[in-house]
């Protein structure tokens, strides 16, 4: 591996930069391998990287029916955030923020992660009640959350309107400092082309079609478009298609998939310093650093696999943003786009074992898998490797659904993820 | 006249003068100008900058397509926009545009010293470097890298325009007017269909706008549609294609007119629903990829034959071609008719068209065949080419003032895409063509693939006796994508079309790769080593051009961003000077001060009132869902945990509602107004919920019951009179009903009159007093309301608000959804599991009610606090612990709900969820704030009046 810094650019630059490496190769699939992913996203490839880096298993496959992060690894606004409510999801959450910070240089890769702050705005009591109880969780458990008034949240981040007459006014807001947003694409490929360095296969356009599992009802390998390949190890790590895949090893999974849409403005030059959110006006809002206004809200109403959305939901998210900050309304929109996320009853990812020997998964994100994505990719590892969860990912196992010990973050906060 | 404007030609009007101002300086166009066409009138050819390296740039097109001259356009305080192509601005007095993305000045830009620099940022430079030191990403690199980019400025004062929609509902849509959606819809116009033809530009007709050959029959058409009564809207954008025939179009209203003039709406969102639509949306021309292309005067051929015969502008005194495809021939025989000099048509073909030959002999035109330019010659605009015949070094110089590519045509296949339409190569045209059926949809015209490719060559750039990787040969040009970055993304290992894209930012720029995606695409294919089809397209994505916020919010702001639902008592309130909130889409009285006094002390005095007297408080807001039929009973036991089909005509029952998880929905009062009725009531913030939920069950679940359900919320005014003295106050005016205790105990209903209007009432208490709840249809409520005012001066009445609601039931221990149960809360974790049928056999979430989990001692269950120090009020939301002290992460055992001061007990209380809640009755915990711990003592939830005794007074 060719190691990224200024001076191999300068180098490079000599030469008309034809000096540099593919960053990780195509890999075409080999008979058999110790753990096979599917799903090349961030999570998929990030959880290949650890496992060859920290448990030392390379003789591993990332398998992708598209393009290695052509899902929702490269379709989302790049949030990045860990003040969650419960124990379980804020040392989840924390546990990636924790790796995103310094993940640039364990990966020799800029991925931009930048802690430009997430503000959450409060414009009723209910908010104000939710975010206090999730400023005092936070803090007990380590997690920096602060509570902002609503002057102090408009000199964080000017452009926010609050106008005390404007129909939802600003209350006040809670503001995670370290929160912020990275590079989506970047994130993807630099654990790519860290794994392929590691010795991990990447195997790009080669759709699942069954998995194999034995009379002993291990599993034995994964049928592919491309061949079957024999591994005791599935990890699958497939988003909105994670049901689909588990469904092909005979387990029935309680997975909803809905479009989520997501949309940019024109690039302008930098006026927006940080991450803003609102659940109940129901958008969120950062700019990225080609200038551009990334724009987000809920999900299309409907369950669906079509990754495109409906034009009211962008007139709701759109009509949103103009309310909260109302100099925006002469920009204009570049593009927009849907992904597919896969919600789970209680909201919260489903992360660990699964009744079928040897199969494991991650999935259920939802709307808010990007951010962690490094804490996810390595929990995957750790339970693929010792064949049990790490204690952080253990409560976020199948059988709650059955046990009844859900982690609802959105009942108990109303949040969107 | 200025000497690049040509008399005689063009749709403009040079009798008309138009003033503006660019970039500081007054200058001159004429009325039908575009800003494009006025600069290039008035001599100037530098007109942008670019993204990454401020190289200087001209006009490429004359369209949409336009990646470089983008304009900042200023029409008043708050009324900037930023990135506006020339090509599509309307010239008008008083027109101010300034340039953007260069400084201190267009001519001189210091940011140029990034072209300088250029070696070190190739394609995906910021991926490989600014890492070290860790710290320096945030504190030095992103914030340069942020102040280097973006283009426009960024948006300060808040716009004054407003913004309209609409819907439109037609049997049959054309999007664009070009000849051929022209033709559709003339063939569509005698069938007696809702037509509509929609396009971009300012006047119909297309690219027949630049072929006076054609005008008369464009204006005889424009005449017949006209006369057919199809609806014809220039200005108008189809930005999208969504399912089932729909398609998002925006009109411009007044951008074309000068400022002081523009009134009305700036622009209309269109809603278009078709029964069928024609796709007429043209192609675009291709530049050609070669060393220095980006130099100002290197231009589309069509576009200068658009300037040419449109707006009457010469693109320059001596002009070269350099060309693949026949198309570009009848620009330069246009031109030269025009009397415009024409340096050299260059040709990469080696045999050419022999009448194409012979045509440009006979106007004197020198023609190179089988050669490429390889380099352009100026510092801000082009003075001359550098070109060589295929595979030889023999380069040769000739001087122009402007260069025109023609590289062949791209359909505009966007729409068509949009809607998941397939795409198929083809060959002669070297672009990607509509394949395949779409239900509703069908192409025509140039986007369909009908352009006479006239033998083109689709090269994935012009060859080069240099070293392709030594020169910058642009191919997206305004965010300075060349060909050797798309190079170096393959030889990266970015095989994917998205990944060169994203890797790239190929096509990511605002003009979102009209000119520059099947350029890219090519040269990534040959990078490859594979075919284009191999290779693939990125997706489109709408819109098709930007689009403004604005017209998309449309009037949905301030006020109108969402309704504000207030009661028919809402007027009185706010004429007592009541303070208000927002609950769910409600605003509701909070409290109602006297004189000076704050909201502890107004809370203090209601509560007392209705403590001691009579309060009386508007409830309207309160859910309400008729629930009738056969079945309704029935329904009901399904829907709620409690048991309904004993329930007897005229009494009530408190309902609970769990979702399928088991927790805690909804709650609220339901009645039983006959055997095949009940008024059920819910939250107010659940209503549309619980009704949705109930419409869901019934429809999807139980089929086959008899019950309808309606939604009487604004139906019914609700005033809620609570207190000792409560029935003295409605006494007087109630007729047939015995209000005595033992005719309607508490929990009973009853219909009569009040004031003379019909009244359901039922005797209910969410305040631990004698209660009653009037229910009086809505448009009675305010009358019903100020002559129970009226009446209860007599006995001290007080009106009150929701937050003494708060108080009172939070000192009974009941419960509000929402705020004490969170959604993760049992019946039996809230203390209300007596409300869970027990003998049921099956109700919503009952069988989640038996999951292990569920059945644990150890859940959080809800308890009171009583704080040691009587006059502190914890914060709500306030974590609890029973260790103090502990290092973090603390274990939390549960939280604050509730907290308020009563003013019946004179301390604190607060109501919270803690692990085991109720087997710690009577213990020391702790809520550790981040100044102080506080110590609580847990106690029962219920604070006054234990054995219930002033309910039945």
């Amino acid at each position: 591996m060719t190691r990224f810094s200024a001076a191999t650019l300068l180098a490079k630059a000599i030469g008309h930069h034809k000096g540099w490496p593919a960053q990780w190769p195509d890999a075409a699939p080999k008979p058999s391998y110790d753990a096979v992913i599917v799903g090349a996203g961030g999570h998929g490839l990030g959880a290949a990287y650890y496992l060859a880096k920290k448990h030392g298993i390379t003789n591993v496959a990332v398998i992708d029916k598209g393009w290695l992060g052509g899902g929702n690894t490269g379709r989302n606004t790049t949030i990045i955030r860990s003040n969650y409510l419960y124990d379980e999801s804020a040392f989840l959450y924390d546990h990636a923020v924790k790796l995103w910070d310094g993940l640039s240089q364990e990966l020799n890769y800029n991925v931009m992660y930048s802690k430009r702050g997430v503000l959450m705005l409060a414009h009723n009591v209910h908010d104000v009640q939710s975010f206090k109880r999730h400023i005092h969780s936070n803090r007990l458990n380590g997690v920096d959350n602060e509570w902002l008034t609503a002057e102090e949240a408009q000199a964080y981040c000017p452009p926010l309107s609050i106008d005390p007459n404007a129909r939802h006014p600003v209350l006040g807001a809670a503001l995670q400092r370290r929160g912020g947003t990275a590079r989506h694409d970047s994130v993807a490929w630099g654990y790519a082309r860290g794994a392929a360095a590691l010795g991990v296969d990447i195997i790009q356009n080669c759709a699942v079609t069954g998995i194999r599992r034995g009379a002993d009802g291990a599993v034995e390998g994964v049928e592919t478009e491309r061949g079957f390949i024999a591994t005791r190890k599935i990890g699958v790590s497939a988003a909105g298609n994670s049901s689909v895949l588990m469904d092909m090893a005979g387990l029935r999974f309680p997975l909803e998939s809905f479009p989520l849409q997501a949309l940019v403005s024109e690039p302008v030059k930098p006026f927006f310093p940080c991450v803003v959110m609102s659940n109940t006006v129901h958008a969120y809002m950062s700019q990225s650093d080609k200038g551009e206004l990334v724009i987000g809200a809920g999900t299309d109403a409907y369950v669906s696999y079509s990754q495109r959305g409906a034009l009211h939901i962008v007139e709701h998210t759109l009509a949103a943003i103009c309310e909260i900050f109302p100099v925006v309304r002469r920009m204009r929109m570049l593009r927009n786009w849907g992904g597919i996320v896969d919600v789970t009853p209680d909201r919260s990812p489903i992360l660990g074992k699964t009744p079928v020997k040897g199969l494991y998964v991650n999935c259920g994100w939802g709307t808010g898998g990007f951010k962690a994505t490094p804490g996810a990719a390595d929990l995957l590892a750790w339970t693929i490797a010792k064949d049990e969860p790490h204690p952080i990912n253990a409560p976020f196992n199948l059988d709650r659904f059955r046990s009844g010990r859900l982690i609802d973050e959105a009942a108990a906060a109303a949040v969107a993820h | 006249m200025s000497a690049f404007r040509l008399p005689g030609r063009g749709r403009i009007d040079v009798a008309r003068p138009v003033a503006f101002r660019f970039d500081g300086k007054a200058m001159t166009g004429a009325a039908g100008d575009t800003l494009a066409s006025a600069l290039l009138a008035n001599g100037v050819h530098l007109v942008g900058r670019s993204f990454k390296y401020h190289r200087p740039r001209g006009l490429l097109g004359a369209g949409v397509e336009e990646p470089n001259a983008l304009m900042g356009v200023d029409r008043g305080p708050g009324r900037h926009t930023a990135n506006v192509r020339a090509t599509t601005i309307e010239l008008h007095d008083d027109l101010t545009v300034e340039t953007q993305n260069r400084w201190p000045s267009l001519g001189f830009d210091l940011g140029a010293a990034t072209n300088l620099l250029s070696p070190l940022f190739p394609a995906g430079f910021y991926n490989k470097t600014f890492m070290w030191p860790r710290s320096a990403w945030e504190t030095l690199y992103e914030p340069a890298i942020r102040r280097m980019a973006g283009l426009g400025k960024a948006p300060h004062a808040i716009d004054p325009d407003r913004y309209t929609a609409r819907h439109d509902f037609v049997d049959l849509l054309i999007v664009g007017a070009g000849r051929a959606g022209i033709e559709a819809a003339l063939a569509a116009s005698a069938s007696g269909e809702r037509v509509m033809l929609i396009d971009e530009q300012p006047e119909l007709g297309g690219k027949l706008l630049a072929n006076p050959a054609r005008w008369d029959w464009l204006a005889g058409a424009l005449t017949r549609l006209d006369d057919a009564g199809v609806v014809c809207l220039s200005r108008t954008t189809a930005i999208g294609l969504y399912h089932d025939g729909f398609v998002g179009a925006v009109e411009r209203l007044t951008d074309h007119l000068p400022p002081a003039t523009a009134t009305g709406p700036r622009e209309r969102l269109h809603r278009i629903r078709a029964a069928r639509i024609v796709l007429a949306t043209g192609a675009i021309e291709r530049p050609l990829v070669f060393a220095d292309n980006d130099r100002p005067g290197v231009m589309l051929a069509s576009a200068a034959r658009t300037y040419l015969h449109r707006y009457g502008v010469a693109v320059g005194k001596r002009v070269a071609l350099m060309v693949t495809h026949d198309s570009g021939y009848q620009v330069a025989f246009d031109l030269a008719e025009a009397g415009i000099g024409i340096a050299a048509i260059v040709d990469s073909r080696p045999d050419l068209d022999p009448s194409l030959k012979a045509r440009a002999s006979d106007l004197g035109l020198e023609l190179i065949p089988h050669a490429v330019v390889i380099g352009t010659h100026g510092a801000k605009a082009v003075t001359g080419i550098t070109l060589a015949p295929l595979g030889s070094r023999q380069v040769r110089k000739i001087a122009c003032d402007a260069l025109l590519m023609a590289g062949g045509w791209t359909p505009t296949v966007h729409l068509w895409s949009h809607g998941k339409g397939k795409l198929g190569w083809d060959e002669a045209l070297g672009a990607f063509v509509p394949e395949g059926e779409m239900d509703r949809v069908t192409c025509t015209g140039a986007c369909a693939g009908a352009i006479d490719p006239g033998h083109g060559v689709h090269a994935e750039a012009l060859w080069s006796p240099r070293d392709p990787a030594s020169f910058k040969a642009f191919v997206d040009l305004q965010n300075d994508v060349t060909a050797r970055d798309i190079r170096l993304a393959v030889r990266e290992g970015f095989r994917s079309i998205e990944h060169i894209k994203r890797y790239t930012t190929n096509g990511m720029a605002t003009d979102q790769g009209k000119t520059s995606n099947l350029n890219g695409l090519q040269v990534a294919a040959g990078a490859l080593g594979n075919t284009a089809p191999q290779v693939g397209l990125t997706t489109f994505r709408p819109p098709y051009t930007p689009t403004t916020f604005g017209a998309l919010a449309g009037s949905a702001k301030d006020a109108l961003f969402q309704p504000t639902r207030k009661t028919v008592i809402d007027s009185w309130a706010h004429a007592q000077g009541a303070v208000f909130e927002n609950v769910a889409q409600w605003r509701r009285a909070r409290y109602f001060p006297r004189a000076s006094e704050d909201m502890d002390a107004a809370v203090a005095r209601e509560c007392r009132a209705v403590r001691t007297g009579v309060g009386m408080f508007d409830a309207s807001t309160l859910g309400k869902i008729e629930v009738v039929g056969p079945d309704a009973a029935e329904f009901l036991n399904r829907m709620y945990t409690n048991p309904w089909k004993a329930l007897a005509p005229g009494r009530c029952r408190y309902g609970l509602l769990l979702g399928e998880d088991g927790f805690i929905r909804d709650d609220g009062v339901a009645a039983r107004l006959a055997d095949d009725r009940f008024h059920v009531t819910t939250t107010t913030g659940g209503a549309a919920r619980v009704l949705g939920m109930m419409e869901d069950y019934l429809q999807t679940e139980w089929p086959d019951l008899d019950v309808w359900l309606t939604s009487t919320t604004e139906q019914y005014a609700v005033i809620a009179l609570q207190g000792p003295r409560a029935r003295d106050v409605i006494a007087p005016h109630v007729e047939g009903v015995d209000l005595s205790p033992e005719a309607l105990p508490h929990m009973a209903y009853a219909e009569g009159r009040i004031c003379g209007v019909p009244m359901r009432l039922f005797r209910v208490s969410f305040t631990g007093e004698l209660g009653f709840e009037v229910n009086v249809p809505a448009g009675h409520g305010l009358a019903v309301w100020e002559a129970l005012w009226a009446e209860g001066q007599r006995h001290g009445i007080t009106a009150y608000g929701t937050e003494t609601m708060h108080v009172l039931r939070a000192e009974k221990g009941y419960i509000i959804v929402g705020q004490d149960s969170d959604g993760t809360l049992t019946p039996d974790d809230a203390g209300i599991g007596w409300a869970v049928g027990k003998k049921k056999l099956d109700f919503v979430g009952r069988r989640s009610l038996a999951r292990p989990d569920m059945l644990l001692p150890d859940r959080k269950q809800l308890v009171g606090l009583l704080t040691d120090d009587p006059h502190y009020v914890l914060e709500e939301g306030a974590q609890i612990v029973d260790v103090p002290n502990a290092p973090v992460p603390v274990p939390m055992i549960g939280h604050v709900t509730s907290s308020y001061h009563s003013p019946t007990l004179g301390r604190s209380i607060a109501l919270a969820v803690v692990a085991g809640g109720r087997a710690r009755i009577g213990e020391t915990l702790f809520v550790p704030m981040a100044d102080k711990t506080h110590r609580v003592t847990v106690s029962e939830p219920l604070f006054y009046d234990r054995e219930g005794a002033r309910l039945d007074g």
